[in-house]
């Protein structure tokens, strides 16, 4: 099972649900992996403090001319939708930030005047925490592309009994980058207007992608019902609630794990798991095959 | 006319609440919700949109099942995986969620079956509110292409603030380091940076920082939140102080915070307790700090 914990707004707490939904599954002996796909910003090594066994470079394929190769002609320019190249009095600039690594430029080129070259926009960085396997990867300072760096710790994770991925807050490329293939997606969500708010929005991400889904609301009595109330009338499943409880607050600051700090918290991931699985078993019986090809246009 | 552009790393650490104070705090302003995909700006402010126009960031391939001769070129060259035979089909079909826009299906089409055109994939608007001018946008659900809805929201506040001559342009940025983000701030006059007394705050504050002064954009931080690590906060201070970063003040817990947000008001104007000093002292800094 591959479950992604994802949300709209920032700072609900999903790195919090990831880490410690983790533990909990290792703890009772399930081969657990967790890949940290918030590459801007990645926290569960804070918590989980894993021994890092393995570094690599991610890199992505950027075009360089061959000179003696190129007219000058501009052609490169022309079937580059992203303006990553641009042809001045002649000669061939690319800017490698803005380069999606599409491949036009070096396909189209009439003189084959370019080869590919890897650049490094990240790192990815694999080890374990205690029964946990671990991956994570951080973007370079100054880079866009995010998703490239998601996509690579994706590919270096393996197949677990349960596979959990923390992806970053938002609804663009790089949650849908994370998200797209899990089997269920965790919502995490508090009880707010801006919470609400952008809980609606991922819910239409997810829809829009056609997995099964359920929420978690975390500082579930701050704010107020509406989410609540809108789960009900959008008939949204919450698997977890975790009360506004200042000694997880604190627990959190310094990095602490909830289940360890206060283990009487050891039940409530143990049943939003129960429940997860549950709402899969469902939906896959119920076939939501179906609904995966609703993406395509 | 100065722009400062609110952001934080980390997400969740009180952004918004901030810039919604500074909106009643600053005089003669434009505000400018850069937090494209998850967009909050507007339920405090209570905007009335007033033009409202279509955003297009890129192009999407779709292929014309009719003129398909199913010869797999493009299959073959898109490296994004977005094309593939749906079941019981025999033309091939583009996932618009994986498609990436670059458009090199439809230039290796030997039969031109492949159209590439604009698509929209938001809105942006301008507004009224009580605060003065907002530009705001929405990004549509699972788009790419944030930072450029960014660099336009930017453009149009830029371009209120010089026809009325306002002061400040207020910028709600969002969370992380990259293409949003990146986009939020190059340019800008000061960058605030929110955070909170977490490890993981201290974490992503120093990563932003660092983002901030690779594009040399002069930033001071602030942590929200602070007495519930006191410890915490003065080491994210010092740290950020060694990176020349340097600090606008603290904002204590207070769920007048979370309260202000349901009412639909900021909070210096929801509570004349403390916590809205302590608002009003970082915008006093920031304001300094703009020289």
């Amino acid at each position: 099972m591959k479950l992604a914990i994802a949300s709209g707004k920032g700072g609900t707490g999903k790195t919090t649900i990831a880490t410690n939904l983790a533990l909990s599954l290792a703890d009772t002996g399930i081969q657990v992996q967790l890949l940290d796909c918030d590459v801007e910003e990645p926290n569960c090594h804070i918590f989980l403090k894993p021994e890092i066994e393995k570094t690599g470079p991610v890199t992505v394929a950027i075009p360089e001319v061959v000179e003696e190769k190129c007219t000058g002609c501009g052609v490169c320019a022309d079937v580059c939708e992203f303006k990553a190249i641009a042809v001045v009095k002649g000669k061939v600039l690319v800017f490698p930030e803005l380069c999606h690594s599409c491949g036009a430029c070096t396909l189209f080129c009439p003189e084959g005047a370019f080869r590919e070259v890897p650049r490094e926009i990240g790192v990815i960085e694999e080890g374990k925490a205690g029964g946990i396997g671990f991956i994570h990867g951080l973007l370079n300072i100054g880079e866009l592309m995010s998703p490239a760096v998601i996509g690579a710790v994706k590919k270096a994770g393996g197949t677990p009994d349960v596979l959990i991925i923390d992806s970053p807050p938002g609804t663009s490329c790089p949650v849908i980058e994370a998200v797209k293939d899990a089997d269920f997606v965790l919502l995490v969500t508090e009880p707010t207007p801006f919470g609400l708010n952008d809980l609606k929005l991922a819910v239409g991400m997810v829809r829009e992608l056609g997995i099964p889904f359920a929420v978690g609301i975390n500082r579930a009595d701050v704010g107020n019902d509406e989410v609540k109330t809108y789960c009900g009338r959008e008939r949204i499943e919450i698997v977890l609630e975790i009360p506004d409880d200042r000694r997880i607050a604190e627990a959190y600051s310094r990095g602490e794990m909830v289940v360890r700090a206060l283990p009487e918290y050891g039940k409530t991931f143990e049943e939003c798991w129960a429940r997860i699985v549950d709402l899969h078993n469902h939906a896959t019986q119920a076939g939501t095959s179906v609904g995966k090809t609703e993406a395509e246009g | 006319m100065k722009e400062i552009v609110v952001i934080s790393g980390k997400g969740g650490t009180g952004k918004t609440s901030i810039v919604a104070s500074f909106a009643a705090l600053a005089d003669r302003k434009v505000l400018a919700d850069c937090d494209v995909d998850a967009a909050d700006l507007h339920l405090v402010l209570n905007p009335k949109i007033e033009r409202r126009e279509e955003f297009s960031g890129g192009k999407k391939a779709t292929i014309r099942a009719d003129e398909c001769i199913g010869c797999d070129r493009c299959i073959e060259e898109c490296r994004f995986e977005a094309i593939s035979y749906p079941e019981n089909s025999d033309t091939p079909r583009v996932n618009h969620i994986s498609c990436e826009g670059c458009g090199v299906c439809a230039r290796v089409c030997p039969v031109e079956a492949v159209s590439f055109e604009p698509v929209v994939n938001g809105e942006w608007y301008i507004s009224s509110t009580n605060y003065g001018p907002m530009v705001h946008a929405r990004l549509g659900i699972a788009e790419g292409n944030s930072g450029k809805l960014v660099t336009l929201i930017r453009r149009e506040a830029r371009s209120i603030a010089e026809k009325d001559g306002l002061n400040y342009i207020i910028v709600d940025g969002s969370p992380g380091i990259g293409c949003p983000v990146i986009a939020s701030i190059t340019g800008a006059d000061l960058v605030l940076v929110v955070t909170e007394p977490t490890l993981s705050g201290r974490h992503d504050l120093l990563r932003v920082a660092d983002l901030a002064s690779y594009f040399r954009i002069p930033s001071l931080v602030c942590v929200n939140k602070w007495d519930l690590n006191p410890e915490i906060t003065e080491q994210i201070e010092k740290e950020a102080e060694e990176y020349g970063v340097r600090t606008a003040g603290r904002i204590r817990y207070d769920r007048a915070i979370t309260e202000a947000q349901i009412m639909k008001t900021s909070v210096v104007e929801y509570t004349g307790g403390a916590v809205s000093g302590d608002i009003k002292a970082v915008w006093q800094n920031v304001v300094y700090g703009l020289g």
